[in-house]
């Protein structure tokens, strides 16, 4: 089979974050592999290994230094990499979605795909949905369990307050990697050596023919989040404590 | 005609109070308000939704044995977006939101924002945090049809009364072939409402010490009628469910009050919790980042202080 795992170059979640021009960061920041497409490619490397013959291929659209993050997804266990490469930093989910679908469909015949639930950078939560409607093929988001059985997929997706869904899609299938799916497997220093030997396909956007989405979508502003709270200590023997904070929620919060 | 809609969540046929204030966004001068509900006594929730605002109500009805497919729901939306002629559709950004607004929008292979905070829907414009909640983004969108998805809590419910009609629309022959849903596990010792709803989150982290000690937050929640959460530490140690983590790789809220229990704050956490009105920071560890970024902060045992919490509100 056939595994397509696409993954995303994003801004270090512990970065800090400089605005320029009010409408994009200073890039001058470590980038790396999106943290729940960490999860995605620990799973697809998982599947592989319990069917004999399959492939892991690792997919980016992105800038030319995403090579870095293929490059971790190939040190984590994909067997190789295609990044369709763009000058452009940002772009809007659906063309994501129209050129990871061109890229995939040009390369093979996936049998699965798998996306992290959301990035951390734009956190649109969408792009496996667009890929799965593009394809025609079923789509589960924020799976916390998967097993594949002859031509199905069997899911759990996590709702909130620790309900869970089950769900079977029919094969191929899209999934959207959620926390608690597996615990992401690390390359170790020969990994990272061996990855560094596989093949990594650069794609020039250009060549992929993938036409510019009738609606759009545009940044018109960015603006850093400042919040400057002023802490204030309360003290006092636990009664005070518990008085202080009860007076807090009934007067300021007005929630009892 | 430019209709606007709203998806409304519903729990046990009632209609959950987030969604007022995602209706209050959604109304505009002159544009019918349409209020999709989904296999639910569409008179039953009539005034509440007329005190809002809604002027239409669409009581969808969809197979018993399909209703919790997503699949299914988002072709019910899409066939009631064409029917109503909507061309702005909101819903909430809430873990079933996530799974049914992109479905819509990816059918339609319309522009969708989530997690939206604000919306003018006059320009189609929205703010949403980005970058990990160290950035806010204002995106404008364009289209035949438009889908937001609105973070819950984030704006103030304001009543407008409107008159309504129902009206019906089935959707009982709808089905999914590929996309099937087995069953659904709600895990019943949890009856506490969920963390994007609540006024009030405690949440417990390292400082916490095990897994059992957070029946301590449970039983004080359970007072204030609010939802327990847990940072990446404490979920990561099996202490307790990942559905239960707040913060950047878990649920993001904004209640009006966030207890943090022994939690250090890092900017992960932070970025799952700091829109919250009121943050108060318990931690025997003076250094704690949190302590510095908070609006009261209490240097001492949370488990000590909570219980005693507990017993004050009990005698309140």
């Amino acid at each position: 089979m056939q595994i397509y795992v696409c993954v995303k170059h994003v801004p270090d979640s512990a970065a800090i974050i400089t605005i320029l021009q009010n409408n994009r960061i200073d890039e001058n920041v470590i980038f790396l592999l999106n943290p729940y497409d960490e999860h995605a490619v620990t799973e697809a490397v998982k599947i592989k290994i319990s069917l004999p013959g399959s492939e892991v291929i690792a997919v980016c659209f992105g800038q030319d230094d995403a090579e870095k993050t293929l490059r971790s997804a190939m040190g984590m266990g994909a067997d190789r990499g295609l990044l369709v490469v763009s000058d452009a930093a940002q772009h809007e989910s659906i063309e994501i979605a129209r050129v990871l679908k061109a890229v995939i469909a040009q390369d093979g015949s996936p049998g699965l795909i798998f996306t992290g639930k959301e990035s951390i950078d734009t956190h649109g939560m969408q792009t496996m949905f667009r890929i799965g409607a593009l394809f025609n093929f079923p789509v589960a988001t924020n799976v916390v369990r998967l097993n594949i059985e002859r031509e199905v997929a069997i899911v759990d997706s996590e709702l909130s307050g620790g309900a869970v869904d089950t769900y079977e899609m029919s094969l191929p299938c899209v999934i959207g990697a959620g926390r608690g799916l597996n615990t992401p497997r690390y390359p170790t220093f020969p990994d990272v050596v061996k990855s560094k030997k596989k093949v990594l396909k650069k794609i020039n956007l250009e060549d992929l023919d993938v036409k510019t989405p009738k609606s759009n979508m545009s940044m018109v502003q960015l603006e850093p989040l400042l919040q400057e709270r002023k802490p204030k200590e309360i003290r006092g023997d636990k009664g005070e404590i518990a008085r202080e904070i009860t007076r807090i929620l009934k007067e300021e919060a007005k929630v009892i | 005609m430019k209709n606007i809609g709203v998806i409304i969540e519903l729990d046990n046929g009632k209609i959950k109070e987030i969604n007022f204030g995602m209706i209050t966004l959604a109304r505009a001068k002159g544009r019918e308000l349409f209020g999709f509900v989904i296999n639910a006594d569409a008179a039953a929730v009539k005034d509440e939704l007329e005190s809002y605002g809604i002027t239409q109500i669409v009581a969808v009805s969809l197979a018993p044995d399909q209703q919790n497919n997503p699949v299914v729901r988002a072709k019910s939306i899409i066939n009631c977006i064409k029917e109503f002629n909507i061309c702005t559709l909101l819903g909430l950004s809430t873990p079933a939101g996530k799974d049914l607004l992109p479905r819509v929008a990816a059918f339609l292979e319309a522009p969708l924002v989530m997690d939206c905070f604000s919306i003018d829907l006059k320009q189609n414009l929205a703010r949403t945090s980005r970058h990990s909640g160290k950035t806010i983004a204002t995106i404008k969108i364009a289209g035949d049809i438009v889908l937001f998805g609105v973070r819950p809590k984030a704006v103030e419910p304001l009543k407008a009364w409107a008159s309504s009609q129902i009206v019906q629309f089935d959707g009982s022959n709808i089905v999914s072939e590929d996309f099937r849903h087995i069953k659904r596990v709600v895990d019943d010792k949890k009856t506490e409402i969920s963390l994007a709803e609540a006024d009030v989150i405690i949440a417990g982290g390292r400082g916490m010490k095990n897994g059992d000690n957070f029946s301590i937050l449970s039983k004080c929640a359970e007072k204030l009628n609010g939802a327990v959460g847990a940072s990446r530490a404490a979920v990561d140690s099996r202490w307790v469910p990942y559905s239960m983590q707040v913060g950047l790789t878990g649920e993001k809220v904004s209640p009006r009050v966030y207890i943090a229990c022994g939690i250090s704050g890092s900017i992960q956490h932070l970025a799952g919790m700091k829109t919250s009105t009121i943050i108060i920071t318990i931690n025997s560890d003076n250094n704690a980042s949190l302590m510095s970024d908070c609006d009261y902060f209490i240097q001492a045992d949370v488990l000590e202080i909570i219980p005693e919490l507990t017993r004050h509100l009990e005698n309140y």
